[in-house]
Formats: structure tokens, C-alpha cells, sequence
């Protein structure tokens, strides 16, 4: 990939007063030329001031009132830590939270494995391969909303699979996980899979045609087998691909919502709420808006322990992000 | 970008021969599990609902039937309201549009800023507001709301567009901050002294260059908004809603029969045009998708 180019400041005596970097020396006075001179500064506060506070700002806010004992209006009182001592009373805090580790670990671990996969047979010289990829992929293109209706359907046990493999001639089969409270939050890892695990594909695919092939040609004219190439040399150098499908993988798990909405709507009870449903109960349907805030928090402090690590030394290097 | 393999000589033997068709078994097995949700979709909407009681799962319809397109278009009840996903799909039209537009603009002017005209903290700048590509939208919810309602344009097209132009910034600047960093600067520099301008070289210069980023972004974009739920569920209200909070409800009315066909027909609807655009132009869906992350 390219590393970023220096950056262009016209040196001075380089141009007529034309819009220059601000390294160059002012020649011109007024508010036209000064415009001009700031004008990249300009272009981009706009954008700047609405990410300050539409994103930062209301950070601050929602740090301010999970500080206060916000119920149904937010009440700008502050009582301390008492929503975050709360919430972690919660049990159903701990159910969501139960059930972002398990479909968390198991949606990131599945979904690379199938995704690594399929991108080391798709690399295989496949015929119609571009139809193949253009299929794993569909699915990050639909909302789960749309596809959740067809999923939820085919987990339903009296009308999907159960039945269908029942009315095959199996009458004793059983699957029936979407209504049970220790397994529901499992159908949402086989759709959650089925959904990302494409995207992955996509992710290994570009990074292994990106590979020298002469290394490859090296260890296999050395008589390595083809596993082996992969294995001991084609994946160890694609390393940079697993953090950032990782990172990726990971930041999604922990703000998935449509998902749960669409598949379980957090049930049956709240065996299946994830952090991002629980915020939402609390916030929206039961008055408890300090409390809601508190989570949403939670949130935010585990995206930004996966996220900003990797961002710093995405940017630190100067690389593309 | 070719396969890493084709630099070997193809192998020969029976052996082969075996590993490969298992290789094309594993493959299309694979894109079984992908299409099958789509393709129950498909089949249902077009079948009867007493098709669908008495056959099975999978089998493709007998009589093909239109009805419960046009019922789940402009008959079925969402709520109390039973003019059918029509009007909820032309929510989403009016929402889709300008927000893809003012967000994608913004997007190509900060990107051609930040890496043409570097200056001073820049790169903290770009930083900060890449951080909002992987914000939890939970943390921005309840004063978002606050916001809109104070704005006066709570439950409106208008707060929706403006909440989507706002998180979409961060990926429309990545986009094209990205793409504008390979351009050489030396086309900015030879035209900074022939006397052009900022915009100038940007309208002159830049935007004739940017036709595939501007494709990649506005896909994006496209796809995201049409798509979202969290948003139009939280600020959106009644007839204002979109066309995917709009299917939830319907899918989820409990009142009457359970009308599958209808479900399935209503679900297609809203998924179709981001389906129809990642056939059509796919290519760019998935640049979109691994620009983020894609390091060599």
C-alpha cells in the first residue's frame, strides 16, 4: 500500500497570492487574503465543529448525566457514581454482558476461520470466482432487518429447519435454540457469522494476491506442499490482515443491535440482550436514563480499548488507515 | 491482482483431479449457506399462503404469485397505518439522497484539504474524526435526541438527514483522504504556479481524478443509510419513519394471521435497492469495505 507522500507547502515567492499553505509568508492583507491563505482550514471546520460536538461533545454529555440520577428527563443534578454502582447490580447488566463474551469470542473466532478459509480456496485459480465472492458478500450489503426476517424464520422450530428435516422423515429432530434461554444467543452467532464472515473473505483475498509470488514459487520449486506454503509462510506475512479483522470484528460485536432486534428482540425474557439492547430497554422503555448512559459508557470504553491502540499506530506509521 | 497459486505449474494426477472437485464441493456448499436465506426470501414472497403451510421449506412456488408483493407494497397495516411499505420506502428516498450528497461533498473537500493543504495539526484533526467511524451509537443517542428535539426537528426527515450526514463524515473524509494521499502533489504544485486557486484546482484538477472514490463513497453511504436502524428507529416518528423500521414493525404486528408471503415480500422491498446496487456495482461496495482496514 503507499505510504502517505509528503505533504505540499508552496515554498515563498512561489506564488501570487494565490491560496497557499500556511507556511508561506503573508504578502496580502485584508480578509480576502487572509481567507485565502486558511482557506484549507476552512473547508474543513465545518465538519471539524460538528464532530467536536455532535460526537465529543456529546460523549461529555453522556459522561455528565450518567453522573446524575436522570430518570425520565435528564436531571442535570450530580450524585456521583450512584447509575454505574446500579448498573452493575443489574442482573440483566451481567446477562448482556455474559452474552457479549460468548457471541462476542465465538462470532470473531468463527468468522475468521471460515473467512481465512474461503479465501485461501478461493485463491486456488477458481472458476467463476467472481461470482463465488460476490455471493459470500451479499449479505454485508442487506440490512439484518431485511435478512433477519428470513433467519428468524428458518430458526423458527415449527415452520424452519426443524420442521423441515421432521417432515423428511425425522419426526424426533430438535432445533430449536431461538426459543430457549440457554441457547438463543447462539442463533445469533450462526447469523452473525453468516453476515460477516464474507466480509473477512474479502479482507485475506486482497491481502494474499497482495503476497510476492516468487516467495511462493521459491518454496515450492524447495518442495514444500501447498499447505505447508500457506501455513508456514503465505499467513505469517499477511499478519497486519488479523489485527485489523480482529479490530474490526470486534468493535462490531460490541455494537451489535439490529441483529439481536431482528432475530431475538433480546429473548425469550432477556436471555439474549447485548449490551447495545440493554442500553437501548433502559434508556428508551424504562425511565432509567442515568443508568442507560452508564452502559452506553461501558460501551464506548470497550471500543475505544480495541480501537485507539490500533488507530495510534495506523497513524503513527504514517500509513493509510 | 492475480491468485498466489498461478506462479506454480497446475498439478496433474488423479489426486489432483479429486482435491479439486472437493475444493468446487466445499466452495459451493459454502455460497449454499450464503444464498439460502435470500433464496427462502425470494420463493416465499411469491407463493400462496396455503403453499406455504402445506409444502416445505424449500420447494420453489407452484403458482407464482405477485399478491403478496402488491399487499406488502401499499395494503399491509404497519402499526395502525395500512398504506404498506410504499410510503415508508419513499421516506427513505427523501433521507438517502440529500444526506449521501452533503455528506459525500464534505467528505471529498476535507480529504483534498487535509492532504493537499496540510497544516498545522492536521493529522490530529483526520485522527479525531476517523475515531467517529467506530463510535457506539449508543453513546450519542439520548443527547442526540435532546438536540433534535431543541432544533425542532424531532421525529423529522430532516433530523434523520442530519444525523447521517454527521456520522457519515467519518468515513466519507477517510475515503477520499485515503485516495487524495496516493494523487501526486505535483499536480497541485505545477498548478498552484500557474496562478489557480484552492477550489479551482479541487473543481479542475481533483474532482476529474476522483471518479472511482466518488463511486466507492456514494455507494457507501447509500448502502449504510438505506440500511440503518438504530437512527431512524430512535428520532424518527410514525409517518416519518424508514423503510427498515417500517419492515420490523410489520414483521413484528402480532394482530391477525401470520401472513409469511407478505413478511418475506415486505422484506425484499426494503432490501432491493442496496441489493440491486451491489450487483450492479459490487466492486465498489467491497473497496468501500476494505479501505479501512486493507494493509499490505
Amino acid at each position: 500500500m503507499t505510504m502517505q507522500t509528503p505533504s505540499y507547502r508552496p515554498a515563498a515567492g512561489e506564488d501570487a497570492g494565490a491560496a497557499s499553505g500556511s507556511a508561506a509568508p503573508p504578502r496580502t492583507t485584508g480578509l480576502r487574503a487572509m481567507a485565502q491563505r486558511h482557506l484549507s482550514k476552512l473547508v474543513v471546520a465545518p465538519s471539524f465543529a460538528a464532530i467536536l460536538l455532535f460526537v465529543y461533545g456529546f460523549i461529555a454529555w453522556t459522561v455528565y448525566i450518567s453522573f446524575t440520577n436522570s430518570r425520565m428527563l435528564p436531571s442535570y443534578e450530580l450524585v456521583g457514581a450512584d447509575a454505574f454502582a446500579k448498573l452493575w447490580r443489574i442482573e440483566r447488566w451481567y446477562v448482556a454482558i455474559e452474552n457479549l463474551l460468548i457471541f462476542g469470542g465465538l462470532f470473531i473466532g468463527i468468522s475468521l476461520i471460515i473467512g481465512i478459509l474461503l479465501a485461501v480456496l478461493l485463491d486456488q485459480r477458481i472458476r467463476g470466482e467472481g461470482a463465488l465472492r460476490t455471493i459470500y458478500l451479499y449479505p454485508m450489503a442487506l440490512s439484518f432487518i431485511v435478512t433477519g426476517t428470513a433467519w428468524k424464520w428458518i430458526l423458527n422450530p415449527s415452520i424452519g429447519i426443524q420442521q423441515f428435516v421432521r417432515d423428511l422423515g425425522f419426526p424426533g429432530f430438535t432445533f430449536d435454540w431461538i426459543v430457549q434461554q440457554d441457547t438463543a444467543v447462539y442463533t445469533l452467532v450462526i447469523a452473525a457469522v453468516w453476515q460477516s464472515s464474507g466480509f473477512v473473505m474479502a479482507l485475506f483475498l486482497a491481502a494474499l494476491r497482495g503476497v510476492d509470488q516468487e516467495i511462493i514459487k521459491a518454496a515450492y520449486l524447495d518442495g514444500a506442499s501447498l499447505p505447508r506454503i500457506y501455513w508456514g509462510i503465505v499467513l505469517p506475512s499477511i499478519r497486519p490482515v488479523f489485527m485489523s479483522a480482529f479490530v474490526i470484528l470486534a468493535h462490531l460485536a460490541v455494537k451489535s443491535y439490529d441483529l439481536v432486534v431482528a432475530l431475538t428482540g433480546g429473548g425469550p425474557g432477556y436471555a439474549s440482550d447485548l449490551p447495545a439492547t440493554f442500553m437501548y430497554e433502559m434508556t428508551f422503555r424504562r425511565n432509567q436514563i442515568a443508568i442507560g448512559s452508564a452502559s452506553a459508557l461501558m460501551m464506548l470504553a470497550t471500543v475505544v480499548a480495541i480501537i485507539v491502540p490500533y488507530l495510534y499506530s495506523e497513524l503513527k506509521g504514517g500509513k493509510r488507515v | 491482482m492475480s491468485s498466489l497459486t498461478s506462479a506454480l505449474p497446475p498439478a496433474q494426477g488423479t489426486g489432483a483431479r479429486v482435491a479439486r472437485w472437493g475444493l468446487y464441493l466445499i466452495l459451493l456448499l459454502f455460497a449454499a449457506y450464503y444464498l439460502l436465506p435470500l433464496l427462502l426470501m425470494i420463493t416465499t414472497s411469491f407463493k400462496s399462503p396455503e403453499e406455504i403451510r402445506t409444502g416445505s421449506l424449500l420447494s420453489l412456488p407452484r403458482d407464482f404469485s405477485l399478491d403478496a408483493w402488491s399487499y406488502a407494497w401499499n395494503r399491509a397495516c404497519i402499526g395502525a397505518d395500512c398504506r404498506g411499505m410504499a410510503p415508508y420506502f419513499l421516506n427513505s428516498i427523501v433521507i438517502v439522497v440529500p444526506a449521501v450528497v452533503i455528506s459525500t461533498i464534505f467528505g471529498a473537500l476535507n480529504g483534498y484539504a487535509l492532504t493537499k493543504w496540510r497544516f498545522r495539526g492536521a493529522n490530529i484533526v483526520f485522527g479525531m474524526i476517523l475515531f467517529g467511524s467506530f463510535l457506539p451509537s449508543q453513546v450519542i443517542l439520548l443527547p442526540m435526541a435532546q438536540t433534535l428535539g431543541a432544533l425542532g426537528l424531532a421525529g423529522s426527515a430532516g433530523g434523520l438527514i442530519l444525523v447521517h450526514v454527521v456520522y457519515g463524515l467519518a468515513f466519507t473524509t477517510l475515503f477520499f483522504r485515503n485516495y487524495y494521499v496516493s494523487i501526486p502533489d505535483d499536480l497541485v504544485k505545477a498548478a498552484t504556479i500557474d496562478g489557480a486557486g484552492f477550489f479551482q484546482i479541487f473543481t479542475k484538477i481533483m474532482l476529474p481524478l476522483s471518479l472511482p472514490i466518488l463511486v466507492v463513497t456514494i455507494i457507501w453511504q447509500f448502502t449504510q443509510i438505506w440500511n440503518d436502524f438504530l437512527f431512524g428507529a430512535s428520532f424518527a416518528a410514525g409517518g416519518a419513519q424508514p423503510v427498515t423500521v417500517a419492515l420490523n414493525n410489520l414483521v413484528n404486528t402480532t394482530t391477525g394471521v401470520k401472513q409469511y408471503n407478505v413478511d418475506m415480500a415486505a422484506a425484499m422491498i426494503a432490501g432491493l435497492p442496496t441489493l440491486v446496487v451491489y450487483v450492479l456495482a459490487g466492486k465498489y461496495f467491497i473497496r468501500g469495505l476494505t479501505a479501512g482496514s486493507v494493509k499490505g
